[in-house]
């Protein structure tokens, strides 16, 4: 009996189509996991399963009965919970009382001792081991996951949704987590798992779709395939895309980077000894599924994180100990950072304070330590009409260009900076063709131009694309590094998924 | 010094102190609901202000000093709708909302009394008279100074209590709490969020008025410009150190009070010195509280922030 029935489901933001005609049936008393790349759709769908969101288009069937879900109160009516990917929890409150916030049905009291006793019932039958007295900053992450299961299943919830279950969770804690889900199952419950890890997919549940930009690609059985086709799926393979490329001429290795290590943010060993050399004149690609170290890798070279260990080096000079300030000045390195919003742009500010964000302090924008404004608008209007930013004036907050055209500013603001070096972070991501073409010619006018470009990026038609040399990234390592005319779409796969099960084992 | 010489001296000192203390601890209980909500109430001043000139204003009409308790109410919760209107509905920087309605409030109050309260000089109004609550009012010491007191102090009892056993003990409290720490977690439990927002400020508001009820009502019987003087202010550093709890409050209050009952003792007893000097001890001791006792004070973690769904 299908649980959950998605028919050509529509939702768009600002006439971007986040989904676009999703179909989905999920039986009940299983585990079907959504697997797919960051931007591909996912949390949106969830957030209208959730009631967050009101589908433009599209019919929703919970329990074989046509619903409209108004509200996350009307979800929890039908027996939808949710689990969100950051804990929907009040730190400074009990486990207790987190779970009774917002409870229907209860009257003038608390009656706190009372719903202790059966949340401490609840908390054995799955195994939790949760002391419903404690107070949520007391517990780990794991711990407070199981909060979050145990208020769905207080509300008798019988599809539950798990958004991203395991991005704040240690190995240790996801082992327990994945047993957690299993135990659910086996409990009657049916599980909507939303991740983009591979692993995880085929260590818990029973079927698997993938989702890609807007859609629901295909559903299987997790017996049926293996990592290596569902990794292949999520990075697609469309070859909607043509920019010309000269051959390749590469020369002499200018970024180098030898058995780097690093720690992310939660502590946990990120990059296990990466090693990798962009040489004059190349375009060198990163991909991997999205979490596999990368970004990490980006933040590294770029002086943002310090290294564990290994080395970073410029023509063969070491700058492991330079901060990013010295490695934009000295080594003329340029970065195109992945989040345009926060970390590329000043939302707020106007273009042309945008545009000298990078080099203000020079002499090119400056006098004696003031900013010469009439040089930085002149100069802010000269990038927009040379690299197509469209606007209405360099006057205009960059909150109001497009996604695109805030690409294209960020390109300009770095590459007029004549680097030797310039790193770019998925720089494509949320963009509509066109401006995906317009990136990838002005990437490539730098490699005519003899600059070293990193390229990083989890979308494998542009990364086969534009790159001359693609290494591919997983579990913290490079599993291979391919010249382009020996990279497809199944040779990348392989490394992709094959060895992405090997690094998971260990 | 022999100025609790005897037990009559020590009670009328206690007792001094703790009517000195009543405004401040209904203003700083209106301001722990709202806070507790996540909402700043910096408008504490004016809910004051304007609940001592509803008060003024409804006892001088009415000849009755609780039509002046309704009506105190009445304008507290005038300047509660325009606070919540502004802050949670509008999104308007709370601070900034809550001094603008200071200055709105000093100014109105201010017109309108002369306006409606002084035709032949300052009005006197109806007050409340002290009731002794029968046997409590017997035991010593602590009989006349806690049931030998009126209406309003009695109120305020029953408020601290209220309010104590509403934050903790009801489901409604739950919410206001964690409204104010993650406002994200009661939306996706399906509660409103800004509702809860707005029937906090409101109810804070309203009973900060009552302070100013007080003022009125049970301690000068008539209303004068700007009678408030900074008690509002007192109030919200009261909020702090009692670690947004009523009891806490309460306690920071009365602290505030005493100081203050001692420094008019003092002024008293030392005629040579300048008055000036000793009145500044309230002052200086909610500083020293302040800035001594508040180290690692954590107000609820929204307080401040408008809360909007947001994109994704």
């Amino acid at each position: 009996m299908p649980a959950l029935k998605l028919r050509q489901i529509v939702k768009s933001f600002d006439g971007f189509r986040a989904l676009d005609g999703v179909d989905l049936a999920v039986q009940a008393g299983t585990v079907h996991a959504i697997i797919g790349e960051n931007g591909a759709g996912k949390t949106t769908l969830m957030n209208i399963l959730y009631g967050l969101y009101q589908p433009d288009e599209g019919m929703i069937e919970f329990q074989e009965k046509p619903v409209t879900i108004p509200s996350p109160r009307g979800a929890s009516d039908l027996g939808i919970g949710m689990i969100h990917q950051h804990f929907m929890l009040v730190d400074t409150l009990t486990v207790v009382e987190n779970i009774v916030l917002g409870l229907r049905g209860q009257g003038m009291s608390l009656n706190l001792r009372e719903h202790e006793k059966r949340i401490a019932e609840m908390s054995a039958r799955f195994g939790f081991n949760i002391d419903p007295r404690a107070e949520i900053w007391r517990l780990p992450m794991g711990m407070r996951q199981r909060v979050e299961i145990l208020k769905v299943l207080y509300r008798e919830a019988d599809l539950i949704i798990l958004d991203e279950p395991t991005s704040i969770l240690t190995p240790l804690e996801i082992e327990g987590f994945l047993e957690n889900v299993k135990s659910l199952r086996d409990a009657g419950k049916t599980i909507l798992f939303i991740t983009h890890k591979l692993d995880e997919v085929f260590a818990a549940s029973d079927r698997i779709s993938v989702m890609r930009r807007g859609k629901v690609l295909n559903t299987t059985d997790a017996k049926d395939t293996d990592a290596r086709r569902i990794a292949c799926a999520m990075v697609g393979h469309d070859r909607i895309l043509t920019v010309e490329r000269m051959p390749h001429r590469a020369g002499k290795p200018v970024l180098v980077g030898r058995g780097l290590h690093a720690r992310d943010n939660r502590g946990l060993e990120a990059l296990r000894g990466v090693s990798v050399s962009v040489r004059e004149g190349e375009i060198h690609g990163i991909i991997g599924v999205d979490g596999n170290g990368q970004a990490e890798l980006a933040e590294v070279l770029t002086g943002m994180r310090s290294a564990t260990g290994g080395l970073v080096e410029i023509d063969g000079r070491d700058i492991t100990a330079d901060d990013p300030e010295t490695r934009r000045r000295s080594s003329r390195l340029a970065f195109v950072p992945e989040d345009r919003h926060t970390t590329g742009l000043v939302l707020e500010y106007p273009l042309w304070k945008n545009a000298i964000l990078r080099d203000f302090g020079t002499a090119r924008f400056s006098r004696a330590g003031v900013v010469d404004r009439r040089r930085a608008v002149e100069a802010t209007s000269e990038w927009i009409s040379a690299y197509d930013v469209r606007t209405q004036s360099p006057y205009q907050k960059a909150r109001f260009l497009s996604g695109g055209n805030q690409q294209k500013l960020i390109f300009a603001r770095e590459i007029e900076s004549e680097p030797r070096v310039l790193i770019v972070m998925q720089p494509c991501k949320g963009l509509d063709v066109g401006a995906i073409e317009a990136v990838h010619r002005t990437i490539l006018e730098q490699r005519e131009r003899g600059g070293a470009i990193l390229y990083i990026s989890t979308e494998l038609d542009h990364v086969l694309a534009v790159c001359d040399r693609i290494s591919v990234m997983c579990g913290g390592v490079v599993t291979g590094t391919l010249e382009a005319h020996e990279a497809t779409a199944e040779t990348i796969g392989v490394l992709m998924g094959g060895t992405m099960s090997k690094a998971s084992a260990c | 010094m022999n100025m609790f010489s005897d037990l009559q001296a020590l009670t009328d000192f206690l007792s001094t102190g703790l009517r000195l203390s009543i405004p401040l601890v209904f203003a700083a209980l209106g301001g722990t609901l709202s806070e507790r909500a996540g909402v700043f109430n910096v408008a504490l001043e004016g809910c004051l202000l304007a609940g001592a000139f509803g008060a003024a204003l409804g006892s001088f009409v009415f000849i009755s000093p609780y039509a002046g308790l309704l009506t105190g109410i009445g304008m507290a919760l005038l300047v509660g709708g325009l606070l919540a209107i502004l802050a949670v509905r509008l999104g308007v920087n709370q601070l900034v909302a809550g001094l603008a309605l200071n200055i709105l409030v000093l100014g109105l109050t201010s017109y309108l009394s002369r306006l409606l309260l002084t035709g032949d000089g300052r009005r006197i109004v109806e007050g409340f008279a002290p009731y002794p609550v029968p046997f409590l009012a017997d035991i010593p010491l602590l009989g006349p100074l806690l049931f030998k007191q009126d209406v309003m102090t009695y109120l305020m009892y029953a408020t601290v209590a209220l309010s104590w056993w509403m934050l903790w003990k009801t489901p409604w409290g739950l919410v206001l709490r964690a409204v104010g720490e993650n406002p994200r977690a009661v939306d996706t439990a399906g509660m409103a969020v800004d509702r809860a927002r707005i029937i906090a400020v409101l109810a804070g508001c309203a009973v900060a008025g009552l302070g100013g009820c007080y003022l009125v009502l049970s301690q000068v019987f008539l209303f004068t410009e700007h009678m408030s003087a900074g008690k509002g202010f007192l109030a919200l550093a009261a909020v702090i150190l009692g670690r947004w709890n009523p009891l806490g409050a309460l306690a920071a209050c009365l602290l505030f009070g005493l100081c203050d009952a001692l420094q008019l003792r003092l002024q008293f007893g030392q005629p040579d010195v300048p008055y000036q000097l000793f009145s500044i001890v309230p002052f200086v001791a909610s500083f020293l509280a302040l800035v001594l006792f508040s180290g690692k004070v954590k107000p609820p973690a929204s307080i401040g922030i408008r809360y909007e769904r947001g994109g994704k």
